[in-house]
């Protein structure tokens, strides 16, 4: 039918631009994808929404009690931020089980492209999901009642605090994703992940109201660090300790998990 | 310079206890087709798996344009393109997005990847479904777009494991024109399939494997000079028929061969063996039940060159029996 031959067998080129091009070309992939599946994107977000107000009219008497002085939506909400940011992740595993299981991960494998593109590219743009699911948090939270207390410039700190912790659970989540390989069973697996550490965390309540065996493990994992570190920033007072705190899980979990991850996605079969 | 696209010496792998691979080796001339012919299980895919780079070799070598799939790896996938057997594409994004995914992490340049696609579409003949998801798409409007994605990069070697494995027999013989073009212009091809009418269509060579092992590599004439161009099978009424209508063909020479009540002839002359075979039987009032007269199978072929059925990894002498699998 057309007179141009199939191919010209010509190798194809060196990279050019380096590994940020292939990044780039893999987050805009999935960022399209997401794009092409709104009803994903909707109950993905609404479902946080629930969480939000539901946890702001239930426990808002009961928490009262042990948070005297601000308002419970005024310390609700930063915990809220990090949950979302955390079960967000879990599109993470759910997304790379699925280009595991339909084979397409194998074709990137083949390609000449970076390494690390097809998971940085996948972080990346669960990253940017993250900015817009966090944008739409803070219209409603302000719908029902939640302030800032010291300023919009602390605010914008918090939340970027809490775009990192995300950006870094995904890479958990992507090695969650990558050992598990199939989609539906990688989400029962991320939950068992996720629940533990953002109910027994102080996400939602302070860690002084948890049983003394459970206060060892709530006060020290990085939901309860990150979600005191946005609280301090959101709320006013001494912010230093937590922040650095939380950075450093950041930068734990990214130093282990990126080359886990790396390691998973050149074995995954 | 590189008179070979492909050279396997050697190739050797193993998972827990099943040999894969058991020193494979075969060379590919560029610019022709090679087959790999075998049943499921046989280490087909694993043998395309480790000359694409995505599976380490624990033994031998393996070359692609005189490149090393272990040692250099990333020089080897900007020269290579693969089509698996299930269509490794993007079901939500357009068939177009997708080849120009493919043209972008192969490192074209926009110019150069946007063109190209849409050629490759309008030539699979998707253009009319190009701006549509691919999850809209049939099967094989995937698996040709599967392979369009393969081609993007024009790779001068191209590895398709089971193509047609699926396809309904329009889509077959389209993908075999693109294959025999794709062949014309200089590539070098690598396929494999369990239909050794497709092998004889379109390879210039066969290598057929059992359990990991290379049993024969030849052209498709002579592995067919071999086991004859027709097969005959008749169904007898019961076994002892069958012994006794192989007794009596067996005297003009035609080397039957009994399973259970059937009994098969191969034959490069198959009307007139057919209709000699019919007279003997008839005369000794030996009437078949059945008759069949086809062009041999992979199945023939396995049991000219190796006694057994093709079938898949069955305990069998010395394979352990599988115990993990119920876990």
């Amino acid at each position: 039918m057309t007179a141009g031959s199939l191919t010209l067998t010509r190798p194809a080129r060196r990279p050019v631009l380096g590994p940020v091009h292939d990044v780039l070309a893999v987050a805009g992939r999935n960022l399209n994808v997401i794009r092409r599946t709104p009803r994903l994107l909707l109950f993905s977000t609404i479902q946080p929404l629930v969480f939000l107000v539901l946890f702001r009219y239930v426990f808002a008497g009961v928490a009262a009690k042990s948070i005297p002085g601000i308002p419970y939506v005024d310390f609700l909400m930063p915990g809220i931020f990090v949950q979302v940011t955390v079960f967000g992740a879990m599109n993470t595993a759910i997304g790379l089980a699925t280009d595991l299981q339909s084979g397409l991960l194998e074709r990137f494998r083949s390609l000449p492209m970076s390494r690390v593109a097809v998971l940085a590219g996948r972080t990346l743009a669960d990253l940017t999901r993250n900015v817009f699911v966090l944008a739409l948090m803070t219209a409603v939270g302000v719908a029902v009642g939640f302030r800032t207390h010291a300023g919009a410039a602390r605010f914008l700190g918090g939340l970027a605090l809490v775009l990192a912790f995300g950006f870094a659970m995904s890479w958990i989540f992507a090695v969650v994703g990558l050992a598990i390989g199939d989609p539906e069973t990688a989400q029962a697996a991320g939950f068992l992940v996720m629940a533990p550490l953002v109910f027994a965390s102080s996400a939602f309540i302070p860690v002084a109201t948890m049983p003394g065996w459970l206060q060892a493990f709530a006060a020290h994992q990085p939901v309860s660090y990150t979600a005191s570190a946005v609280r301090a920033l959101v709320l006013g007072g001494p912010t230093a300790t937590y922040i650095w705190q939380s950075l450093a899980w950041f930068a734990g979990i990214i130093t282990v998990f990126a080359p886990l991850g790396a390691w998973r996605y050149y074995r995954a079969a | 310079m590189v008179s070979s696209a492909i050279e396997v010496s050697g190739l050797t792998k193993r998972f827990r206890s099943v040999l894969a691979l058991d020193r494979v080796d075969f060379t590919v001339p560029a610019g022709t087709v090679f087959g790999l012919l075998g049943p499921n299980g046989a280490g087909k895919t694993t043998a395309i798996r480790v000359l694409t780079t995505l599976l380490r070799p624990d033994a031998g070598t393996a070359r692609i344009l005189g490149i090393d799939v272990v040692q250099d790896a990333a020089a080897v996938r900007r020269h290579i393109g693969m089509a698996g057997q299930y269509a490794a594409v993007d079901e939500h994004l357009t068939g177009r997005e997708n080849l120009r995914l493919m043209g972008r992490l192969a490192q074209l340049p926009r110019w150069e990847f946007r063109p190209r696609a849409d050629a490759l579409l309008e030539r699979f003949g998707l253009a009319q479904a190009a701006s549509r998801p691919v999850r809209t798409y049939s099967g094989g409007m995937r698996r040709r777009l599967d392979v369009a994605a393969a081609l993007v990069a024009r790779p001068p070697v191209l590895f398709f494991d089971e193509p047609t494995t699926g396809l309904d027999l329009i889509s077959r013989g389209e993908l075999w024109a693109v294959i025999r073009e794709l062949v014309t212009d200089g590539t070098t091809v690598l396929l494999t399939t369990q239909y050794l009418e497709e092998a004889d269509r379109l390879a210039g060579r066969i290598a057929v494997i059992d359990r990991g092992r290379v049993i024969a590599d030849d052209t498709p004439a002579a592995l067919k000079a071999r086991l004859g161009s027709t097969v005959i099978e008749f169904g007898m009424a019961d076994e002892q028929a069958a012994v006794r209508a192989a007794e009596l063909l067996a005297q003009r020479g035609t080397a039957p061969e009994r399973d259970g009540s059937r009994v098969r002839l191969t034959s490069n002359d198959g009307s007139a063996v057919l209709i000699d075979a019919m007279h003997d039987l008839d005369s000794a009032r030996l009437r078949p039940t059945g008759v069949q007269v086809r062009e041999p199978s992979l199945d023939d072929v396995f049991l000219l060159l190796t006694g057994h059925h093709a079938e898949e990894e069955t305990a069998v002498g010395d394979s352990q029996p599988v115990a993990m699998g119920a876990a």
